[in-house]
C-alpha cells in the first residue's frame, strides 16, 4: 500500500493531474467528502489529505510514502530525514518582505535598525534576516499578517505573496524577495529503499509530467 | 498540589519488566555472538572530557552530547552520546595492537535530543568494531556481521542499503569544491534535493555537474553499479568505489532479505571514508543500524588505524519484535520448612522460576506472574496447577 499525503485547496487541484500522469485518480473530492483518507482507481494507493504544515511530518513518521509540499512549508520543517528529488511546479508563488507604503524599508535596513517582523514562516525569516545581517524580533503569527504593520505590532512581514491584491488593499508594499515557492514531492527516506517498485515508477511519471 | 515527582523529562522512559529481560536477553545473545566471533568485550566510561568524545568534529554531535563541568579539573566533560569514538580511542592508545584488533561494546548513551522521530534520548548502543585492516574484507565481516546479530535477534526481512562516501569526496576533491559549498551540497544530496543541487553546481566543471545531479539518480538494486560507472568520471578512487560495493552487495546477497545501492547516501559523512551500510525494517521509518569505515579517527587519539564498524540500539530494535510474554513463575508459601526450602532451590536450579508469597494473600497472586504453585500433597512438596485454571 502507498499512501500519498497532499493539503485540501490549491495544491490538491494541481497534483491531480500530475496523479492523472502516473495513472492514479482519486476516487472522491476531498473539498465535498468529509473522510480523509480518499480511496483512488488503484486498490494499492490512497490519499490522506492533511493540513498543508503537516505533509512532511506524516511523510516523515512514515505515516505517509509520499507527500506534496510547498517549499515553504519545508523550509519551516527543515527538511530533515526527507528526500526531496522533484519540483513539480506547482502552487508557485513567492515569499516576500512587506511593509507600510509609508516605512522606509531600506534606510531602516542601513541605519541598523531592529526591525520587528511578524511571520508565520519564523524559521524562513530568522534565516533570511541574519544572512543579510539585520537584527530583528519575531513576532509569530497564524493567520492576516497584512493586519500587523497596520496596527503598529510590527514594522514588516514575511508572507507569501501570489498577485500582489492583499497587499494592495491594506496599502502595503513588497519590498524584498525571500524566494521562490512552489511545491516540492517528498518521500519518506525508508519507503522510498522498502518500496521502490512501486515508487520509482510514480517518481518517473511525475517527472516526466513535470517537464513537458 | 499535585505530586509530579513521577514524571520523567520528555524522551526518556523506564524500562518496565517485560521490555526490561526481553532487551538483556538481546543483548546478552548479540554479545554472546559477537564473543563467538572473535570480537572483545570493553566497557568505556559514560562520561569523560568532551573534546575526546567529539573529536570527529561533527556539529550534530556536538549538538547532542550533554556537557558539564568537571569540579576535580575544572574541564568540560560529556555524556557520550556515541560509543563508537571511545572505541577507537581504546584501540588507538590503550591497546597499541598493532595488527587487527576486534571490539565489540554495549550500553547506554544520551543524546540531548533525540536523534530522529520517536526516538528515545537514551538509546542502548550496541556495536561490534574492527580496527587494522583496510581491505573489502574487513567491510565485508562487518556487513555480515551485523546481518548475522539481527537475524539473532529475530529481526526477519531486513533490507541492506549500501552507499560509498569516497565518490562525492573525490568529486570535492578533484573539483576542489570549497568547504562551504561542499557542505551545502552534502545538505542537498542527503535530501535527493536535485533542484536544490541544480543552483549548487552552476560554475562547477561540466563533468562534476553531471556526477553531482546523477548521484541522487544512482540508487536500487545492484544495476545501479553499471549505471555508476557509465555515468561517473573514472577517478581511481569513484573506480574503487564502485568495486567494492559490487562485491559486498552480492556477497551479502544471501543474507538479507534485499540489498540496495544508494550513492548519495552519505550518512556519517563527517567521519566516514569508505563503504557506509544501512539496515532497514518494515517496521520503521528509519534505519535499524548502521556502519561505515572510518580510517581517520584514530588519527586525534595519536594513532590513525584503518575502520570499520556498526552499531545499533537494543530499544529501537526491541519495538520491531513481537510481545514476548515472561514465562510464568512457580508461587511458592512462605513456611519454615526445610523440605520446601530444598524443593524451591531444586526448581529454580532446574530454571524454574520461584516466587515466595510473603503476603499469602490469593487475590494478589495474580500480580506475581504466577501459573502452578507448590502444595504439600502426602508430606512431600509438589507443583500443582489446580489453583490456576
Amino acid at each position: 500500500m502507498i499512501t500519498i499525503a497532499l493539503s485540501k485547496g490549491r495544491i490538491f487541484e494541481e497534483t491531480v493531474p500530475l496523479l492523472a500522469a502516473a495513472g492514479i485518480t482519486p476516487l472522491e473530492d476531498p473539498e465535498s467528502s468529509r473522510k480523509l483518507i480518499l480511496p483512488t482507481n488503484r486498490a494499492d494507493v490512497r490519499l490522506i489529505i492533511v493540513r498543508a504544515s503537516d505533509v512532511p511530518t506524516y511523510v516523515q513518521y512514515g505515516a505517509a510514502d509520499l507527500g506534496v509540499a510547498g517549499k515553504d512549508v519545508l523550509n519551516e520543517h527543515g527538511g530533515t530525514g526527507l528526500y526531496q528529488p522533484l519540483d513539480l511546479k506547482i502552487a508557485c508563488c513567492r515569499m516576500m518582505v512587506a511593509v507600510r507604503n509609508d516605512f522606509d524599508y531600506d534606510s531602516a535596513v542601513r541605519q541598523g535598525a531592529r526591525l520587528r517582523v511578524a511571520t508565520k514562516y519564523v524559521q524562513t525569516a530568522r534565516e533570511h534576516f541574519a544572512a543579510k545581517g539585520v537584527h530583528v524580533d519575531l513576532i509569530k503569527l497564524y493567520g492576516s499578517m497584512e493586519l500587523a504593520p497596520l496596527v503598529g505590532l510590527s514594522d514588516a512581514i514575511v508572507d507569501l505573496v501570489s498577485s500582489g491584491n492583499t497587499l494592495k488593499a491594506n496599502n502595503l508594499k513588497a519590498v524584498e524577495e525571500v524566494g521562490q515557492i512552489s511545491s516540492r514531492l517528498v518521500v519518506n527516506q525508508a519507503a522510498l529503499k522498502l518500496k521502490r517498485e512501486a515508487i520509482q515508477p510514480m517518481l518517473d511519471a511525475f517527472a516526466q509530467a513535470v517537464h513537458k | 498540589m499535585t505530586n509530579s515527582n513521577w514524571l520523567l523529562p520528555e524522551y526518556i522512559q523506564d524500562m518496565l519488566p517485560d521490555e526490561a529481560w526481553r532487551i538483556e536477553k538481546m543483548r546478552a545473545d548479540a554479545l554472546e555472538l559477537l564473543r563467538l566471533s572473535g570480537y572483545q568485550l570493553v566497557a568505556p566510561p559514560l562520561l569523560e572530557y568532551a573534546e575526546s568524545l567529539l573529536v570527529n568534529g561533527s556539529r550534530d554531535m556536538d549538538l547532542r552530547t550533554f556537557k558539564l563541568v568537571d569540579q576535580m579539573s575544572g574541564r568540560t566533560l560529556g555524556l557520550r552520546a556515541d560509543i563508537t569514538p571511545q572505541v577507537a580511542r581504546i584501540d588507538a592508545h590503550l591497546l597499541n595492537r598493532q595488527g587487527v584488533t576486534r571490539l565489540c561494546y554495549a550500553g547506554s548513551v544520551l543524546h540531548t535530543q533525540p536523534a530522529g522521530l520517536m526516538r528515545t534520548r537514551e538509546p542502548l548502543q550496541i556495536g561490534a568494531e574492527l580496527y587494522g585492516h583496510s581491505g573489502l574484507e574487513s567491510d565485508l565481516e562487518v556487513q555480515r556481521l551485523m546481518l548475522q546479530v539481527l537475524a539473532a535477534l529475530g529481526v526477519e526481512n531486513v533490507y541492506l542499503d549500501l552507499g560509498h562516501v569516497a565518490l562525492f569526496r573525490a568529486l570535492v576533491k578533484y573539483a576542489g569544491i570549497a568547504k562551504e559549498l561542499e557542505s551545502e551540497l552534502f545538505v542537498a544530496l542527503q535530501g535527493k534535493d536535485t533542484p536544490a543541487l541544480r543552483t549548487l553546481v552552476r560554475g562547477l566543471p561540466q563533468s562534476v555537474q553531471d556526477a553531482l545531479l546523477a548521484l541522487p539518480q544512482l540508487y536500487g538494486g545492484v544495476e545501479v553499479i553499471a549505471r555508476a560507472r557509465a555515468t561517473l568520471p573514472d577517478y581511481p578512487e569513484v573506480t574503487d568505489a564502485l568495486h567494492e560495493l559490487e562485491q559486498a552487495a552480492v556477497h551479502l546477497q544471501p543474507l538479507a532479505n534485499s540489498v540496495g545501492i544508494d550513492l548519495a547516501e552519505l550518512r556519517g559523512y563527517h567521519y566516514h571514508s569508505g563503504m557506509v551500510f544501512a539496515a532497514y525494517h518494515s517496521g520503521c521509518h528509519d534505519a535499524i543500524a548502521l556502519g561505515g569505515r572510518y580510517d581517520d579517527l584514530g588519527k586525534s587519539f595519536g594513532r590513525a588505524r584503518p575502520a570499520t564498524g556498526f552499531s545499533m540500539d537494543l530499544r529501537q530494535l526491541h519495538g520491531l519484535l513481537e510481545k514476548q510474554a515472561q514465562p510464568m513463575s512457580i508461587l511458592a508459601p512462605y513456611r519454615d520448612d526445610g523440605a520446601l526450602q530444598e524443593k524451591i532451590a531444586q526448581l529454580r536450579s532446574q530454571g524454574h522460576a520461584v516466587v515466595v508469597d510473603l503476603l499469602g494473600d490469593t487475590e494478589q497472586c495474580h500480580e506475581l506472574n504466577c501459573d502452578r504453585e507448590l502444595v504439600q500433597q502426602d508430606g512431600l512438596w509438589v507443583v500443582s496447577n489446580n489453583k490456576f485454571q
